[in-house]
């Protein structure tokens, strides 16, 4: 066995994940505070406004990264639950359930932010763009996968029904994507372009840089909390949960 | 007892689940009489002025198909499962995604295929153009199997819960939403004189990536549920 198909299987056991999610977790969170607090310092105090949307371009230091991390973690929760369900690794079921709510987060808070920059630039909270409705229909995706997990009472089944959801999904996502740009163009023949063609400056790309590499430590670490939770469930059971437990208790 | 072969095994899935539709025919009929009344709320809602009406009907067509396919989705496995039919299914020898493509066959015949007719019915109710009814027509007919299709992967996941109901929408409405943009575009353009063509050709290309893939998820949504 190789190195690193040894590094998967030990990875793949509870126990081990434990071990280790419990000790990187910590950090993780701390550097995502960390890089947050300099993004933002660097966006909200360092960098200059907009000279055509003024002060409230600054939204979009925080926008941006959310609807990076948006599509990112539904292609993670897709990617996971493929091989949860090909190669019947549980851990990676637990994961891609644990990314749902994450990843349906950053898409409420990429709506949230993004109409509140609307109203002032657009005039308006909302507008029926591509870009928004396909990111509206992505929320309903994640709920879907929420929704499927928490309604199905067998845990392992539930995980693996939302992770096949989430495969169906992935695979959509890009067609309904498409469809909705072609409807837009087709409904009206302006597009309000999000960025245009002027080169963004040094100023304003770090921190949308830095702040996108917070939201993927967050990501990281949140995602480690709720998959300690799972696999602590999952393997409720077992010895070494247990003298996890009564050990915790003792000290 | 010898297995039979794959094609006879499809073939007598499809008859047993025809010849249940039939005995059951008032349940196929349901649907239709929910998108008439889906297609009574728009004048009732939107007043009857019938140049407004004859505006939004293609799209008020497509809507209503939509909701009413979406209400029978929960039929297509849900009876099967309670009497016990579907594990046997899963147990045979046959290949489980060629009888989910009997039963999505079946279900299509059964509630998409009076739809293709109803949807038509309901735009000239609404006065929509009669120049665009073929191409809302074929807009029907390439799209109602893509929403079997869609649907079913989708009913096949929720097959284990006791009620699926609201839950069914949920997952199948943000999944089908490229139909509706298609089917109510290709409308939308032989109204206003544009090439419905390409919206027709997407959908169709839709039609063609889902037959084979979707009986395929379905077999694994039921094996998994059955597990």
């Amino acid at each position: 066995m190789n190195a690193l198909t040894l590094w998967f299987h030990k990875m793949g056991s509870p126990p081990t994940f434990y071990r280790i999610a419990t000790r990187l977790q910590p950090w993780l969170f701390a550097t995502a505070l960390a890089a947050a607090a300099v993004a933002l310092y660097l966006g909200l105090v360092r960098a200059p406004a907009d000279y055509l949307q003024g002060e409230s371009a600054r939204i979009l230091y925080i926008h941006v990264p959310c609807a990076w991390m948006s599509l990112f973690v539904y292609a993670f929760m897709a990617f996971n639950g493929a091989i949860g369900i090909i190669w019947r690794i549980k851990l990676c079921e637990q994961m891609a359930v644990a990314s749902a709510p994450i990843g349906a987060a950053f898409t409420f808070v990429t709506l949230v932010t993004g109409s509140l920059w609307g109203r002032p630039t657009w005039g308006t909270y909302w507008v029926w763009d591509a870009r928004l409705t396909s990111e509206l229909v992505l929320l309903f995706l994640y709920f879907g996968v929420i929704g499927l997990e928490r309604a199905i009472e067998d845990r392992r089944k539930a995980a693996r029904a939302a992770s096949l959801l989430a495969i169906i999904g992935v695979v959509n996502l890009p067609i309904i994507h498409f469809s909705v740009k072609w409807w837009n163009t087709l409904h009206q023949g302006e597009s309000i372009k999000l960025m245009g063609k002027s080169t963004i400056d040094a100023s304003m790309l770090w921190p949308i840089l830095i702040m996108a590499l917070a939201t993927k430590l967050y990501f990281g670490a949140a995602l480690l909390a709720r998959t300690r939770v799972a696999v602590l469930e999952q393997e409720s059971g077992k010895e070494w949960v247990r003298a996890l437990v009564l050990g915790t208790n003792r000290s | 007892m010898s297995a039979g072969s794959p094609a006879s095994a499809f073939f007598a899935l499809l008859r047993r689940d025809l010849l249940v539709l039939w005995r059951r025919r008032a349940d196929s009929l349901n649907p239709v009489l929910f998108a008439l009344m889906v297609a009574m709320l728009f004048p009732l809602a939107m007043g009857p002025e019938s140049a407004k009406l004859a505006r939004i009907a293609g799209g008020a067509a497509w809507v209503t198909v939509l909701l009413a396919s979406l209400l029978s989705l929960d039929l297509l496995f849900r009876p099967d499962a309670e009497d016990g039919t579907l594990e046997q299914l899963i147990a045979s020898r046959q290949p489980l995604a060629l009888l989910a493509a009997a039963k999505i066959l079946a279900h299509w015949l059964g509630t998409g295929l009076p739809l293709v007719l109803t949807g038509p019915f309901v735009a000239l109710l609404l006065g929509m153009d009669r120049s665009a009814l073929p191409v809302l027509a074929a807009a029907l007919a390439l799209g109602t199997p893509l929403l079997s299709a869609l649907g079913a992967s989708c009913a096949a996941l929720t097959v284990g819960m006791r009620r699926s109901g609201i839950l069914l929408a949920l997952l199948v409405l943000p999944l089908v939403v490229p139909v509706l943009i298609f089917g109510a575009g290709a409308v939308e353009a032989a109204l206003t004189g544009g090439a419905a063509r390409p919206a027709l050709l997407f959908l169709g290309a839709g039609l063609m990536l889902a037959l084979p893939l979707a009986p395929l998820v379905c077999a694994a949504a039921l094996r998994l549920n059955a597990s």
